[in-house]
């Protein structure tokens, strides 16, 4: 019981929201991303090896030019590059798509480190200063309203880019007519072509910007919440991206629910010294939720109808 | 666009070649479609029909040959050129996403925007109000694509092609997934579209439909054109010979049964739909050696969950169904075939076939456990199971390369024929016939038709459930009628197809009730 109660007074504290809402963030980044390109048809598990790529560029474009603005855009165009990597493979070569991401995951995961020994000549590749970090932003006025403000208006910038963009993507996805055929395109690529939209260019375009999205949350990481690149980092946290945008039925704001629970929990293990229970019991506590919710609590979701399959003109 | 004269070549196609590697699927094609007509093309599966419309639509490019759009020649390099043009193509597989909305589906790729980007579902909503209006095709924009009846669906294709303005409408064999009902609604709508100054291009292989709608005829075979006809001067068994290269029989050929004793009963069965919602409400019957008895009756009357039940697929809520004296009830499909039921299911692909499966593996499927084909039903005996293939293939004509051909790559009817060989291949003594012609050309028709027969002369006892009434008229023995879930009426195999209709749709009055 006393357990409970810790978590409970724990979960009063200003601090401890405010922490999970930049833990979900770094969540929601990728999760958008994968929302975009499965989308469009293209099953993406490669946030993970994206994010790495984004965050390792991110430091080194970050020492090597002292501008984390410009290292922000490096790790942003590192991701998107990767992301290209796997949309060639799988639209232009119409590859297995689970297999070209978790190549891509692993082949990140070794370039990074072979990359890191190769340019620096050792384990460490140093630190980025603190002026060269991604800045916590405070609104003036917002932030001072009691809770809410320290919860959402004292922030990293990237917190408040991320909002930007959920409510971008949601909005696009479904009231416009890009949102349209990206979903066509996903669901009946056949019928798409048919009516006329370019197939290939709009899951070239879905698979990359998945690739951006991750890019910049490997940046957040990496010279916004760290300051430093460490071998596999991400910690597995594109994968997690990957079941909240399950769990969230291929929606933005279905997402950001899942990843809020996701960094709740997170932030929750990273508070632990005040809950009197085996710290590595709580950093499971966020996926036996999932699993529990995973087994029908949430109803059935369903993936886009052609999602994952390659599309071949004339082939039905 | 230019005003269209009537009888002025709305589309003129010449010398059109395509091969694919190993098949020319169109060997110096021409054809010439005047403005304002209901032009039929007509052929077998892979008479080359689909790439000659797919080719005009710009979705195949070919090898050779020219085309013209009233009178002017045209480049069509993609859909979007072809509907440029004021081509339009409702495809066989309708090209709709079912999550999507009417009103999504109709203007796709052509949506009327708001603000730069955003889909404005108010004008969408106006123009499908003014297109249905001029048509007469009501729809519901808002309604979800994929919980319309497929007659209804199809009314959307239409809708979607008038939306882009099309004035030449390919239709690839729009009956083939269409009750009888729909289909003559379907065909009040084409008339009304060629009031309206519409061409239409009618691609069927059914020639009756062919016959009643088209104003003209284009007949392929193997990739090139073997005839143009006018259809007030031509018949069925004239374009049938064309179609087919041979004399064929469009009549079945049969003695008078010779029923032999009661051998499968069933007695006031019970079933639900899959929605839960009762489909059989108390079916009797009685099926004897040596005789096939029809089915008749609209599409979703309850005719496919008997045939499930009685397979051993679906659950039985009440009711006894007996195999002799055997009580086969429960049986599920495994124990169903073991005792002699052999099933050929409506659902070709998805549930006659496993389409990954070669040829052989099919054809043993559901055997694969008796000592003829494995050892212990652990281990497969292959070089029994390729010579039993190999029978089946000759026997049943099944045409393809060699049997170890994936079943998907083969054509409707030989897939077809693939499951016809399994469930006659061993004397069943039932056979459930579930839509046993659905989407299959004449000559395989012929052809099953022809085993069919010859299955009951051996002494099976069919049950034929089809949505032709021609087919099933031509081969019952006697008529079941199907009306919400119960037997309205057991009729004589000469009832005139009028009183059979009248009896599927409610009406007219049954001489013996199957219903207890």
């Amino acid at each position: 019981m006393t357990v409970i109660g810790d978590i409970l007074r724990l979960l009063t504290t200003a601090d401890l929201w405010q922490a999970a809402l930049a833990a979900s963030v770094l969540l929601l980044l990728p999760a958008l991303g994968g929302v975009i390109s499965e989308r469009s048809g293209v099953v993406n598990i490669a946030m993970e090896g994206m994010m790495l790529t984004g965050a390792f560029f991110g430091v080194v474009a970050d020492l090597a030019w002292q501008n984390v603005w410009l290292a922000t855009l490096v790790a942003i165009v590192a991701g998107g590059a990767m992301a290209l990597i796997h949309a060639v493979v799988s639209i232009r070569f119409r590859a297995d798509q689970i297999v070209s991401g978790i190549a891509i995951n692993i082949f990140a995961a070794g370039m990074t480190v072979f990359l890191v020994r190769r340019i620096y000549g050792v384990q460490d590749i140093g630190h980025v200063g603190p002026s060269e970090l991604l800045p916590n932003l405070s609104i003036p006025v917002l932030d001072q309203i009691p809770f809410v403000g320290q919860v959402f208006f004292q922030q990293n910038v990237v917190v408040y880019i991320a909002l930007f963009l959920l409510v971008l993507v949601q909005v696009v996805l479904f009231r416009t007519r890009l949102g349209l055929r990206i979903r066509a395109v996903g669901e009946h690529p056949h019928a798409a072509d048919t009516a006329g939209i370019n197939v290939y260019w709009i899951r070239y375009g879905a698979v990359i910007t998945s690739g951006l999205l991750s890019g910049l949350a490997g940046a957040f990481l990496a010279i916004g919440i760290s300051n430093t690149f460490v071998p596999n980092m991400t910690d597995g946290r594109g994968y997690i991206a990957l079941a909240a945008m399950i769990f969230g039925k291929w929606t933005p704001l279905g997402a950001f629910l899942a990843c809020l629970i996701f960094g709740l929990g997170e932030a929750i293990y990273a508070n632990n010294s005040t809950i009197h229970v085996s710290q590595y019991l709580l950093s499971m506590l966020p996926y036996i939720l999932v699993l529990v919710v995973l087994t029908g609590v949430i109803g059935r979701s369903n993936p886009p109808a052609a999602d994952g399959i390659p599309y071949v003109p004339g082939a039905e | 666009m230019s005003e269209q004269v009537s009888g002025a070549p709305a589309v003129e196609m010449r010398g059109i070649t395509k091969a694919w590697p190993g098949v020319i699927a169109n060997n110096g094609v021409d054809l010439t479609v005047r403005a304002g007509e209901v032009h039929a093309l007509v052929g077998e599966n892979g008479a080359g029909k689909s790439t000659l419309m797919n080719i005009l639509y710009g979705l195949i490019h070919p090898d050779a040959g020219e085309i013209l759009i009233n009178g002017t020649p045209a480049r069509i390099t993609g859909a979007r050129d072809a509907i440029a043009h004021g081509i339009g193509m409702v495809h066989q597989h309708f090209m709709l996403i079912p999550v999507f909305s009417v009103g999504e589906n109709v203007m796709l790729g052509r949506e009327p925007v708001t603000g730069g980007a955003f889909y404005d579902h108010a004008r969408a909503r106006k123009e499908i109000e003014a297109l249905t209006q001029r048509y007469g095709l009501a729809l519901d924009p808002d309604a979800r694509t994929g919980d319309l009846p497929v007659g209804l669906q199809q009314r959307v294709e239409i809708v979607k092609v008038l939306y882009r303005g099309a004035n030449i409408l390919i239709l690839d064999e729009p009956t083939g997934v269409l009750t009888p009902q729909e289909s003559i609604e379907l065909f009040g709508v084409l008339r009304d579209l060629v009031k309206a100054g519409k061409t239409i291009i009618f691609i069927s292989h059914k020639l009756r439909e062919v016959l009643e709608i088209s104003d003209r005829i284009t007949v392929m075979r193997r990739g090139k054109v073997v005839g143009h006809l006018t259809t007030k001067e031509t018949n069925e068994q004239e374009i049938a010979t064309l179609m087919v290269g041979r004399e064929v029989l469009l009549r079945v050929e049969k003695k008078p049964a010779e029923p032999g004793p009661v051998t499968f009963r069933v007695e006031n069965l019970t079933a639900s739909s899959d929605r839960g919602v009762p489909a059989l409400r108390g079916v009797s019957f009685e099926l004897r050696q040596g005789e096939i008895l029809g089915i008749a009756g609209v599409e979703g009357n309850g005719q496919s969950e008997l045939v499930e039940v009685l397979a051993g697929t679906r659950r039985a809520t009440g009711g006894r169904v007996l195999l002799g004296d055997r009580d086969v009830t429960a049986f599920d499909a495994r124990m169903e075939r073991d005792s002699g039921i052999a099933h050929i299911p409506e659902d070709r692909r998805g549930t006659g076939l496993v389409l990954a499966y070669s040829i052989a593996d099919n054809l043993v499927l559901g055997r694969q456990r008796t000592p003829a084909f494995s050892w212990h039903g652990m281990v497969l005996r292959i070089s029994a199971i390729k010579a039993w293939a190999k029978r089946l293939v000759k026997e049943f004509d099944i045409r393809a390369g060699n049997i170890d051909v994936l079943a998907r790559t083969l054509s409707g009817g030989n897939q077809q024929k693939i499951i016809v060989a399994r469930e006659m291949g061993n004397r069943p003594r039932v056979l459930l016939a579930a839509q046993p012609t659905r989407g299959v050309d004449i000559g395989a028709i012929e052809f099953i038709h022809r085993r069919l027969v010859a299955e009951r002369d051996e002494g099976t006892a069919v049950l034929l459930v089809s949505a032709e009434l021609e087919e099933i008229r031509s081969l019952s023995d006697r008529i079941a009628v199907f009306y919400e879930g119960r037997i309205v009426s057991i009729e004589p195999a000469d009832t005139p197809e009028e009183r059979l209709g009248l009896l599927m749709t409610g009406g007219g009055s049954g001489t013996r009730t199957g219903a207890a």
